[in-house]
């Protein structure tokens, strides 16, 4: 029992990364209908630059919010350099863009960083850690829910929150009130580049950095995002504590750990053929 | 077919006999992987540039037309040409299994679906439980197949690798004869019909999910082929070898190449082959910095790949008409 | 009367189709026009060329600026407000975030607030409902809502698309009533595209008839009931 209990722990806080990613990718399906399959090296990327300034010196919390708004920065400028011009492309050729872009980071990354695995540090104090828990496991929950609540607050209550969900719902609608919905679909883009990077950060200390670190994370997120509802945010936290659990649970006791990265593939496939919208979700992923 | 198309492909075939006997071992072995290549990247082609379906997730196919290959060599004591066909089955009837409930999603989630399979490709190869025969991380060694003792008793002398390149250029003749005879005929149009006009294709009686799965299922048994021969070529097959990055190199191929085209499949698998050497000397990361910049570069600037350019530049030639690039991408 | 709104020559097109050939009229402060004409005629086209939603060639100037050509959001925040043909309701927002977002140019927040509690006024179903989702609305809220959120922007210049379209008549005479007692009371501009021509010329102090692409008679909304034309086609009678 108590070795279930260790598991389900674990895969919370697994799963609390998960629920990050996964919400990036649900934030950049509701703008533009388009699943980023970039995120995940977007998120390697920030960490590599998080890594960067902790070897430079800068301490761990700095070095945490400055990779943030470096993540953010470079987010918007993808969308406004790279995506911007395939924006009414067919799907085709935004899926081709999206994995030009996974490429880049990825080789870039190896590149300037190299190929060698590198260990990135976690910064929460051992005080944090609980009988079940390991004190990074506890720090990414918290910095998880906190980054959550953020985002909800953000989204819910200013008005420039209200603008983003507004531009990605009704784009015409929105420039009738005034709104500039290319630089809403901009904002989204760094948001979500913003939430990757601490997905990143978070995850760095349990997989160790190296530029093909988040190619499972982003299957998992994938599968979250799915589970929940691919344009549900509030499913997608649900849907990644669950696929946390689930995997934590099947590698342990069932499948074991080198197969786990398959639970992701047998939730995606089962999810779209089962039940295409998630559990929360409205879509009707449209069944051709 | 026009009379000219006709010269130029009986010129190129003669082209690829001669080949081998003015080329080193080395370079007809990387010759042979143009062809496996072309073969796999044709496959992919019939998928996603004629049929519309986006797949990610081709490398896992190869990576189970190659395994086939090897584990009946290396297991069953298959002569290696036998291995052919029964890897071309598997894949047929997988992808098959596989296109069928991939046929329901449109786009976007077949993408993500594909992607999956991908990735955890390398996992499912590595399993422990299926080392017996998998080999494990190590994965499986295979001798290169000698040249046949007829052929020497008919006092032609071939080097092993020479020998290869033909056995695959003969199959890959036949494939893309295959493959063509499919494009232009009935189901070629039914495939790019549904591509372009999924509703009025069903409207006119075209049974989409029919055509869709067989479409996966025929790409699936091309890409495998291609894998058993790749597996066959370079001797060797590991679960490494076949990440996601083997199927993110197809894509590269048929958008370079030249999606819904032929001959965009040999563009594409000359560029897969030959650029990343090239860019090789940069540095480690270079050739896939390349394929990140032709992939986004190919979609901004000329979306029907090599083979489009040609054709438009041959057609504006002969007829010195203005060019409409209409065959964007689907 | 000092023009607010002056349309010369404007041209649009869909693609390669052409629907407006050269639109001329303009619009003075304060004042209401009534747009008439059939189905296809170019109404809805006129008030998406005039806010840069269509591809437009031609002459538009709004308050002594020409606008023909600018962003979509920039004419929004010049002060034209557009109440679009289908609503352009926020289905997933509550009532009262789609009436913030009508404001969302605006940054006098407490100017904001006393406006949203005006519109409660002119509209009590829609404080009833403030909190719910606007697509749960009824159709008749919901143009309710998209009057109030056009009003919100505060503009000079309002345009209506149909807003009558799908109401019940009792709905349409209480909406055009608060529509004139708004523009009496802060003197915003409308320009107001109509179906239902005998109430629009009611509301409306000039107005003007388009037909496949060009006005065809314009004048005072008086003269334009008096014309023959007009109300054998229009008016019915």
């Amino acid at each position: 029992m108590e070795a279930v209990l260790l598991q389900v722990l674990a895969g919370l806080a697994t799963g609390g990364i998960y629920a990050s990613l996964a919400l990036a990718l649900v934030m950049i399906y509701q703008a533009t209908h388009l699943v980023n399959f970039a995120q995940g090296e977007m998120a390697m990327f920030a960490t590599y630059i998080a890594w960067s300034l902790v070897n430079a010196g800068v301490g761990y919390w700095p070095a945490f919010l400055l990779t943030v708004l470096i993540a953010f920065v470079l987010g918007v400028l993808i969308e406004r350099v790279v995506i911007r011009p395939v924006e009414n492309a067919p799907v085709l050729a935004v899926v081709v863009v999206f994995i030009g872009l996974l490429v880049i980071l990825n080789s870039v990354a190896g590149w300037i960083f190299t190929y060698t695995i590198k260990s990135f540090p976690s910064p929460f104090p051992p005080a944090l850690g609980i009988r079940y828990m390991s004190p990074h496991q506890v720090g990414a929950l918290l910095v998880t829910l906190i980054v959550l609540a953020l985002l909800y607050l953000f989204f819910r209550f200013t008005p420039l929150g209200l603008a983003m969900r507004a531009a990605a719902q009704n784009p015409v609608s929105s420039r009738l009130v005034g709104i500039r919905v290319g630089w809403m679909l901009a904002l989204g883009w760094g948001l979500a580049a913003a939430v990757g990077a601490v997905a990143g950060m978070m995850v760095a200390p349990i997989v160790y950095l190296d530029p093909n670190m988040m190619s499972g994370i982003l299957l998992y997120a994938f599968a979250a995002a799915l589970l929940g509802g691919i344009d549900s945010p509030g499913g997608a936290v649900v849907g990644g504590l669950v696929v946390g659990v689930l995997e934590n649970l099947l590698g342990a006791f069932v499948i074991g750990n080198e197969l786990k990265l398959v639970v992701a593939l047998v939730l995606i496939v089962g999810v779209l053929l089962v039940r295409p919208s998630g559990f929360f979700g409205s879509v009707q992923v449209s069944r051709v | 077919m026009s009379k000219k198309l006709v010269t130029v492909t009986i010129l190129l075939i003669v082209l690829a006999c001669v080949l081998p006997l003015v080329l080193t071992n080395y370079r007809t072995f990387q010759a042979t992987l143009v062809l496996v290549y072309a073969i796999a990247l044709l496959g992919l082609n019939i998928l996603t540039g004629y049929n519309g379906q986006i797949s990610l997730g081709h490398g896992a196919f190869y990576a189970i037309g190659a395994y086939a290959a090897a584990m009946l060599m290396d297991q069953a004591g298959m002569p290696y040409w036998a291995t052919i066909p029964i890897a071309g089955a598997v894949c047929l009837v997988i992808g098959f299994l596989f296109g069928l409930p991939a046929l329901r999603l449109e786009g976007l989630y077949l993408a993500l679906a594909t992607f999956a399979l991908a990735v955890s490709m390398p996992p499912i190869l590595k399993a422990h439980f299926l080392e017996k025969w998998t080999g494990g991380v190590q994965g499986i060694v295979i001798v290169k197949p000698d040249p046949p003792a007829w052929l020497a008793a008919a006092g032609v002398k071939l080097s092993a690798d020479q020998w290869l390149y033909y056995f695959v250029l003969a199959i890959a003749i036949v494939l893309f004869i295959a493959g063509w005879n499919l494009i232009s005929g009935r189901v070629g149009r039914a495939l790019v019909a549904i591509r372009d006009h999924h509703t009025a294709a069903e409207a006119m009686g075209i049974n989409s999910a029919i055509y869709k799965s067989l479409a996966f299922g025929v790409s699936a048994m091309y890409t495998g082929i291609a894998g058993a021969l790749g597996a066959i070529a370079v001797q060797f097959v590991a679960p490494d070898s076949f990440t996601v990055f083997l199927s993110i190199t197809f894509l590269v191929g048929i958008v370079v190449g030249g999606l819904a085209s032929l001959s965009g499949a040999l563009h594409g698998a000359l560029f897969i082959q030959f650029v990343p050497n090239i860019a090789d000397e940069l540095s480690k990361a270079a050739p896939w910095a390349v394929f990140g910049v032709f992939l986004i570069g190919f979609v901004y600037l000329m979306p029907t790949g090599v083979a489009g350019a040609l054709r438009a530049l041959t057609r504006r030639r002969s007829s010195g008409k203005l060019l409409h690039p209409k065959e964007a991408l689907p | 009367m000092t023009a607010l709104l002056e349309v010369a020559d404007l041209r649009a097109s869909y693609g390669a189709t052409r629907v407006l050939h050269g639109i001329e009229f303009s619009l003075g402060e304060r004042s209401i026009t009534a747009v008439l004409g059939a189905n296809g005629a170019g109404k809805t086209t006129t008030l998406r060329a005039l806010c840069g939603m269509v591809r437009t060639e031609g002459e538009i100037r709004f308050a002594g600026q020409r606008i023909a050509g600018r962003r979509t959001e920039d004419i929004a925040r010049l002060g034209i407000a557009h109440v679009p043909d289908g609503r352009g309701t926020f289905l997933y927002l509550t009532t009262e975030e789609n009436l913030r977002l009508g404001a969302y140019a605006r940054k006098d927040k407490r100017a904001v607030a006393r406006d949203v509690e005006r519109m409660y006024a002119y509209f009590p179903r829609l404080k009833e409902r403030r909190r719910q989702q606007a697509g749960t609305l009824s159709g008749g809220e919901q143009q309710m809502l998209a009057v109030s959120r056009a009003l919100m922007l505060a503009p000079k210049l309002l345009l209506l698309d149909e807003p009558s379209f799908g109401l019940a008549p009792l709905v349409v005479r209480e909406l055009f009533g608060i529509l004139r007692a708004i523009n009496a009371e802060s003197g915003v501009s409308m320009l107001l595209v109509e179906q239902n021509a005998a109430m629009a010329l009611e509301l409306a102090d000039h107005a003007c008839v388009i037909e496949t692409g060009r006005v065809v008679i314009a004048g005072t909304a008086a003269e334009l009931k008096r014309d023959d034309g007009v109300r054998r086609a229009y008016l019915g009678y």
